[in-house]
């Protein structure tokens, strides 16, 4: 076959298998940075017109123009360009920049809500056939039991994928280039004919419902690609058609589903070998390679979703988590580093810095030194790479795993996730000293106990009942998954997406947890302060009088890191008691994107000392301003927490002054890459990297129009500042920016 | 041996890269006896300041740092001999432990035991010239001079340094007087005097000696260092 020519063949020839043909094809680059070359001319006008159109959209009040005739999916829109002249990668959402469409199957209230904020109204025709239509919502809604609604209307549940696409599944989008769509379907075919053989027992019968819809869509993907000229029923005979059709694997995937976090998966070293055999036969030169990568990012940059106001104002910045994982190293030990890698980071140059796509580093202690340097330097300069730790997830998830989301991690086309949001750790102590209630509202929601309001808390009273609403969460946590889940894949089921994945698909289900140093602070305070309960007149317990000091995580102090470590490893074993959906394995993150902010907000007074409504710290991260032994003491106690408990990711969200790392480059560049080598061997997970003296992010609060490219790390992935809500701008404010190691 | 014993520390920089090879933690003992006129931690002068640590809780605490730094540790100060017990239980138990030590001293205090056990020791010669020496420090140079002669004669790994100071450190009979005495030394450096320290003098209520003397310029250390590097 021509466009295998000169790949070194095995078995991805024979079956599916990306990894393979990556493993017998790649070029690792042990280099640095030399090599790169600016953005060309066509790539420059182009971008001129994606800053243009940004900045249209953020005067227009973050919606430029919705689409409210057509419901999105890949043969809704006829073909859309920026400008074609200088366009080389092809396709838009819908059939204009920045129009975005309306994708209901997830909730039809939901998108006629965020039509509504910004002054539109969705189309009768939409209206009439979703009157007949059953949505995800719709589904999860007449299911839910009372306990389940009272969980998520007084915030111990938040920001479940009720009423929205799930996301957080990352279609093989390499696979559309390597085989082209006419082998996927055959494979594809197969499979189907394989499960004609079984029994038809409920798991079978949706199975092959599922693999029917996967072939269908497959389908309709090569018509999609068709507007725009492109045959991919074919594999990629080109850098060009390797990064083209790739793309439209991944276009196709966002107009057919608005899932939260829809990444892109683990692209830059598959696409090098491309390029590399372009760079080989002289059809491209290095120019001309940066150009590709650059117009490709481009549009990944532009790719958005139709949200409601109070969605952004949980996931503030508009975000689509566009991730793509860069490095890592290979079971064979050789780093999965290429030129390609070094492209992507460069694009944060040629085009500026921007949150999407969410750029993250795998790390090893391995990594070649030049690459570690770049990095570094990258992240120092822009800040907007997150880093996290290849050697504990490579033994996990193997050499070809990618990253959804934030700190999701998943082998590529073989295991996809079940998303879960979080529950709030921090709310849950407080019901538990209720006896049950909210301290919000004073309704009860949980089993009743008797309130512990007689003089100071007993520090092993308190941690009993903890345990023991723990218990009663994690039960009701996972029946609350379940449902949805179902519910989904029976009303908005992912069918391009999972198209690009094995049929035989491994599941995970991830659950999460919020205000866990906020929990572990306080059970601390009990224990090594005295700490008593203030009544208001209903006997409710609405304070605490916190007297003496007591250890604080953050400050890698055993007495209450291990708190913390005991909290997280509690919960998740007692999550795996309760069986999932389709058998999907359960994993726990700590992570809580930007909704720190509102779990703060509907949390009372803690016994810690924080006050009603004061923001969380960010996913693991210590408390503000309690972390006070510097910045490697904060390090050493998030990286105690446990990566073995938590398989879907531990975030930590780290901000430092340029001066803390060194006062020429070169020194801070040495000593950023000292911190993440001790960082990730002391088994951290996830680093999120700010380099930022706080006068410029005061400056920015202050004048956010002078600032309108400043990109800053908020939790797994970045956002620009000035779109911050004022409140979440002060959030960050009040981090902690290390001045000394 | 090392359990009951205590010192004062002052603070810890876990990603230190100026005080010996790599990236090293420096402990900062209190405690000083010299009274140099450009000190830049009159905070530290005084014994006794700082927090009270056991041997076996400072050693603790900077192997947290080990992964961040492959260096090893750097004692420093103040003048981290005035606590010379508490030096040597340290690096007793630090060389147990086979981890790189620098001991960072001004040789104002002579201990033989410290030396030796230290896999490297950073002399800070202030001044070449006895006179000049006590009028900066407010000290005679006799046992920085006894630190030196044991270091050439039990031929130790040293490295020497200096603070460059317009007017006083910066004449070029100095710097090769400098080289002369630091025969034997795997490196010598000049440091060039900074004013970064100034505002802990007036924290202090104290007037600041060298008021208005400025940094040394870049043309002026390099026309140093060249001298010092001219075979």
């Amino acid at each position: 076959m021509n466009e295998w020519r000169s790949f070194n063949k095995g078995n991805w020839s024979e079956t599916i298998d990306v990894r393979d043909f990556i493993q017998r094809n790649y070029t690792p680059y042990t280099g640095d940075e030399s090599f790169l070359s600016e953005a060309s001319e066509r790539t420059k006008v182009l971008r001129a017109q994606m800053d243009e159109l940004l900045r249209r959209e953020r005067e227009n009040g973050g919606v430029l123009d919705i689409d409210t005739e057509r419901v999105s999916s890949l043969l809704s829109y006829p073909a859309g360009y920026i400008d074609r002249e200088n366009e080389i990668i092809f396709g838009l959402q819908t059939d204009e920049p920045l129009k975005r469409s309306v994708n209901p199957f997830g909730g039809i209230r939901m998108a006629k809500q965020a039509c509504e904020a910004y002054g539109k109204e969705i189309g009768e025709r939409i209206k009439m056939n979703f009157e007949y239509k059953t949505t995800h919502n719709d589904g999860v809604f007449r299911v839910y039991t009372d306990e389940m609604r009272a969980l998520r209307k007084y915030g111990i549940l938040t920001g479940l994928p009720d009423a929205y696409g799930r996301g957080r599944i990352i279609g093989d989008y390499r696979r559309v280039a390597l085989y082209g769509t006419d082998r996927l379907i055959a494979e594809k075919k197969k499979d189907f004919d394989a499960l004609a053989e079984k029994d038809m027992s409920d798991e079978v019968i949706r199975l092959r419902e599922d693999v029917f819809r996967q072939m269908d869509f497959l389908g309709k993907l090569a018509k999609m690609a068709a507007m725009y000229g492109d045959d991919i029923t074919k594999p990629a005979a080109n850098a060009r058609e390797a990064v083209q059709w790739t793309y439209y694997g991944y276009l196709g995937a966002i107009k057919e589903q608005n899932g939260a976090a829809m990444s892109i998966g683990r692209i830059s070293t598959f696409l090098d070998i491309y390029l590399e055999r372009d760079l080989e036969e002289g059809t491209i030169d290095e120019s001309g390679a940066q150009e590709l990568i650059d117009q490709l990012v481009i549009k990944l940059r532009l790719g958005k979703q139709l949200r409601t106001p109070e969605y952004n104002e949980l996931f503030a910045g508009d975000p689509t988590w566009v991730t793509e994982s860069l490095g890592g190293i290979g079971k064979d030990k050789r780093p999965l580093v290429t030129k390609n890698s070094f492209r992507f980071l460069n694009t944060l140059y040629t085009l500026g810095t921007s949150p999407e796509p969410n750029l993250t580093v795998l790390w090893s202690k391995k990594l070649p030194e030049a690459w570690k340097n770049y990095c570094a330097r990258v992240s120092i300069e822009t800040s907007s790479i997150q880093y996290e730790n290849d050697d504990v997830m490579r033994p996990v998830y193997g050499d070809d795993y990618g990253i959804a989301c934030c700190v999701s991690a998943m082998k590529i086309g073989k295991q996809m996730q079940f998303f879960g949001a979080r529950c709030n750790l921090a709310k849950l102590l407080l019901l538990a000293i209720n006896g049950g209630k909210d301290e919000v509202s004073g309704v009860q929601i949980g089993p009743r106990s008797e309130p512990m309001t007689g003089g100071a808390l007993d520090y092993e009273r308190v941690l009993e009942s903890y345990m023991k609403y723990m218990e009663w969460l994690s039960r009701t946590y996972v029946n609350t998954m379940n449902i949805i889940h179902y519910m989904h894949d029976k009303y908005a089921y992912e069918k391009l997406q999972m198209a690009l994945h094995d049929t035989d698909v491994e599941r995970l289900m991830a659950f999460g947890a919020a205000g866990i140093s906020v929990a572990a602070d306080s059970l601390s305070a009990i224990k090594y302060a005295r700490v008593t309960p203030v009544t208001d007149e209903n006997g409710l317990i609405v304070d605490y009088k916190v007297e003496g000091d007591y250890p604080k995580y953050g400050n890698d102090d055993d007495r209450v890191d291990d708190i913390a470590r005991l909290i997280v490893d509690s919960f998740s074993k007692m999550l795996k008691k309760t069986k999932t959906y389709r058998g999907a394995k359960h994993t726990l993150s700590l992570l809580t994107i930007t909704s720190n902010v509102v779990y703060g907000k509907k949390t009372g007074a803690t016994p810690c000392g924080r006050k009603a409504g004061e923001p969380f710290a960010p996913g693991a991260n210590p408390l503000h301003g309690r972390e006070k032994s510097g910045a490697l003491a904060s390090l050493n106690s998030v990286s105690k927490l446990s990566y073995c408990s938590c398989r879907d990711g531990i975030s930590n969200t780290f901000g430092m002054v340029p001066s803390m790392l060194g006062k020429d480059k070169a020194t801070q560049i040495s000593n950023l890459v000292a911190i993440m080598d001790g960082y990730f061997a002391r088994k951290g997970h996830h680093l999120n990297i700010n380099v930022y003296d706080r006068s410029i992010l005061y400056d920015a609060h202050e004048h956010p129009e002078k600032y309108p490219n400043l990109t800053i790390r908020v939790s797994g992935y970045a956002v620009r500042f000035g779109v911050l809500s004022k409140k979440h701008r002060e959030e960050v404010l009040k981090r902690t920016f290390f001045e000394r190691a | 041996m090392t359990d009951g014993l205590f010192g004062y520390v002052h603070s810890f920089e876990p990603l230190g890269s100026f005080d010996g090879p790599g990236l090293r933690t420096v402990v900062f003992l209190s405690g000083c006896p010299m009274r140099c006129k450009y000190c830049h931690n009159p905070d530290m002068l005084g014994g006794g300041g700082g927090e009270k640590m056991s041997v076996s809780a400072v050693v603790e605490k900077a192997l947290r740092y080990r992964a961040y730094n492959s260096g090893g540790v750097t004692l420093s100060g103040g003048e981290p001999l005035m606590q010379e017990e508490f030096v040597v239980g340290l690096l007793r138990e630090l060389k147990k432990k086979r981890i790189h030590t620098a001991l960072d001293t001004a040789g104002s205090v002579y201990c033989e035991e410290a030396l030796s056990l230290a896999s490297l020791v950073i002399l800070d010669i202030k001044h070449t010239d006895e006179a000049a020496f006590k009028e900066l420090c407010g000290f005679a140079p006799d046992n920085m001079l006894r630190t030196l002669e044991f270091l050439k004669k039990k031929r130790k790994k040293f490295w020497v340094r200096q603070v460059t100071v317009p007017g006083i450190t910066d004449g070029e009979d100095n710097i090769k007087k400098l080289k002369q005495m630091a025969f034997g030394a795997e490196k010598i450096e000049l440091l060039p005097y900074h004013t970064m320290g100034v505002y802990k003098w007036e924290k202090l209520g104290l007037s600041y000696p060298l008021e208005g003397v400025k940094e040394p310029s870049p043309e002026t250390m390099n026309r140093l260092n060249a001298l010092l590097n001219d075979r």
